[in-house]
């Protein structure tokens, strides 16, 4: 059970998918005006993870390696194609925000690289929660950057008033979420750099 | 052949399509009516001869509505009459859709006293220019790297050097418009037929997937030299969200075939616009003194974020 549950730590902080391995960019920096948006395409994905690592850990012998990224990338497809229409059940006013990140799930290479790298080698158990881990990394990092954003940028928090006035407009404006990852990740760097006393070189963004 | 005159053949390749598409519709809609837009709250409308100065500059004798609104009218605060009479200049106190049509009906239109009758005008941009903002819109004004966010991973990690990101934004234009014409193809011709709607995430992946995978064993065979500049790139461009994104705006808002290579080239070409810069900053910076935190992909982050406060620049910028 303690490696299960190292394996969630391990996505969550040490390899952290937006912050450390620098993967995914794209939702990181498009939905995060406010924290709703966040924690729905974090759901999202947590969904999406758990699942298409399960899949293809349960009918890894089935697939020929010459062909498993395509067939990964199906596996994904259907997976998003099933969390495309559950979301605008559940919620249809934050669906519509994040919608067209939602069916780009697919092309997100945090997913396909933990498929890659983990269930494609590992049996069901460890997959699953490596999945969990990841997707809950994913979320973390998400809503990290929607606070920020939306704190500072509208002086709100989940579309609460808290602040009453916008101290830094700039926040919610396409230019703050890359300002703002670009902080985040100093600090984490800052922060190895403290705790292990070597400055670490960021991961390879894809 | 180096990255240079390899760049020259592809824009000869490139801006004949272009050219093409921008002119072919105007050949097809060469006639189309006789009002147009003048700024986003005016439209100018003319007679065919000259008009009453008193009946013109009556706001209530024009009934202005959208095309697919009829029911909804839209108030003319003011007409200006051109000094020959035979034009006239409607204003409007509320901004015009500029890319829908509408339509101006002038009731009892009086000219030398006389009546004329009602006279409809047809007010809409040509298919030309609607390209074109299309176009400019997918290049510059909504880019998709800086104001959409989509295809980060690919920018930062080929943008080191100033060749590697040339080569990638070359190859990446070209698939991104044939795979833009060909999801348009699939949607038309067999998804929507089928009611498979539902599927076009599957579809579209599928499609780029094989389609990068073709071009990837055809340049193989025929350009081993060309394949050998370009084959990473063309692994890498099937995770470019860019490359879904495309197909699925073309999907949700109804573009034609021509709409959707207009956006695709757009959306190519911006891409490559925004690599390019980045990779000429990227150089620079290699040579400055950044704090070691900082180095590597947080500087690259904060300088995305600057290219993205001058990009705002171009919001609401329009030509016609």
């Amino acid at each position: 059970m303690s490696s299960n549950l190292r394996l969630i730590w391990n996505g969550l902080i040490p390899e952290n998918p937006i912050f450390r391995l620098a993967l995914s960019m794209c939702p990181a920096v498009a939905v995060t005006t406010s924290v709703e948006n966040g924690l729905m395409l974090g759901l999202a994905v947590v969904f999406v993870q758990v699942f298409s690592s399960c899949t293809v850990s349960i009918f890894k012998s089935f697939i020929h390696p010459r062909i498993r990224i395509p067939a990964y990338v199906i596996v994904i497809a259907l997976w998003v194609t099933v969390i495309d229409m559950i979301l605008p059940v559940i919620s249809p006013d934050v669906y519509k925000k994040v919608e067209l990140f939602v069916k780009l799930i697919v092309v997100f290479a945090i997913i396909i690289s933990r498929l890659e790298l983990f269930a494609s080698k590992e049996p069901l158990i460890p997959s699953f929660f490596d999945g969990l881990g990841m997707g809950f990394g994913f979320l973390f990092g998400l809503c990290l950057i929607g606070a920020i954003r939306e704190f500072f940028g509208t002086g709100q928090l989940f579309g609460y008033d808290i602040l009453g006035f916008n101290p830094l407009l700039i926040m919610v404006l396409p230019a703050g979420g890359f300002f703002v990852i670009g902080f985040i990740m100093a600090i984490f760097n800052w922060l190895e750099y403290k705790i292990t006393g070597k400055i670490p070189t960021s991961g390879g963004a894809h | 052949m180096n990255v240079k005159q390899f760049s020259n053949v592809a824009l000869l390749i490139v801006l004949p399509i272009f050219l093409f598409v921008m002119i072919f519709p105007a050949l097809v809609h060469a006639a189309t009516g006789s009002g147009s837009f003048k700024k986003d709250t005016e439209i100018q409308i003319s007679f065919g001869a000259p008009v009453d100065e008193t009946w013109a500059k009556d706001p209530a004798n024009y009934r202005v509505f959208q095309k697919t609104d009829p029911d909804i009218e839209i108030p003319v605060t003011s007409v200006t009459l051109s000094p020959r009479k035979t034009s006239a200049v409607l204003t409007f106190g509320e901004a015009l859709n500029l890319s829908s049509e509408y339509e101006v009906q002038a009731k009892n239109v009086t000219s030398d006293g006389k009546m004329l009758g009602n006279v409809e005008f047809l007010v809409k941009k040509s298919e030309g220019q609607i390209l074109f903002t299309i176009f400019l819109g997918a290049m510059l004004i909504n880019n998709f790297v800086f104001t959409k966010y989509l295809g980060l991973c690919i920018f930062f990690g080929v943008s080191q050097k100033k060749e590697t990101a040339i080569g990638m934004g070359i190859t990446f234009t070209i698939v991104m418009v044939l795979s833009a014409v060909m999801c348009w193809a699939l949607l038309t011709f067999v998804l929507q037929p089928l009611h498979l709607g539902f599927l076009q995430i599957i579809v579209f992946i599928g499609t780029v997937a094989i389609f990068v995978q073709a071009v990837d064993t055809i340049l193989r065979k025929v350009n081993p030299y060309l394949f050998k500049k370009l084959g990473v790139f063309l692994v890498l461009i099937v995770t470019n969200c860019i490359i879904l994104a495309v197909p699925l705006i073309n999907a949700d808002s109804g573009n034609g075939p021509f709409e959707s290579l207009t956006l695709g080239l757009g959306a190519g070409l911006g891409f490559a616009l925004a690599l390019f810069l980045m990779s000429c900053v990227r150089e620079k910076l290699e040579l400055c003194r950044v704090p070691s935190v900082f180095r590597g992909l947080p500087i690259a982050f904060v300088v995305a974020g600057l290219f993205a406060l001058s990009f705002l620049g171009f919001s609401g910028f329009s030509i016609f």
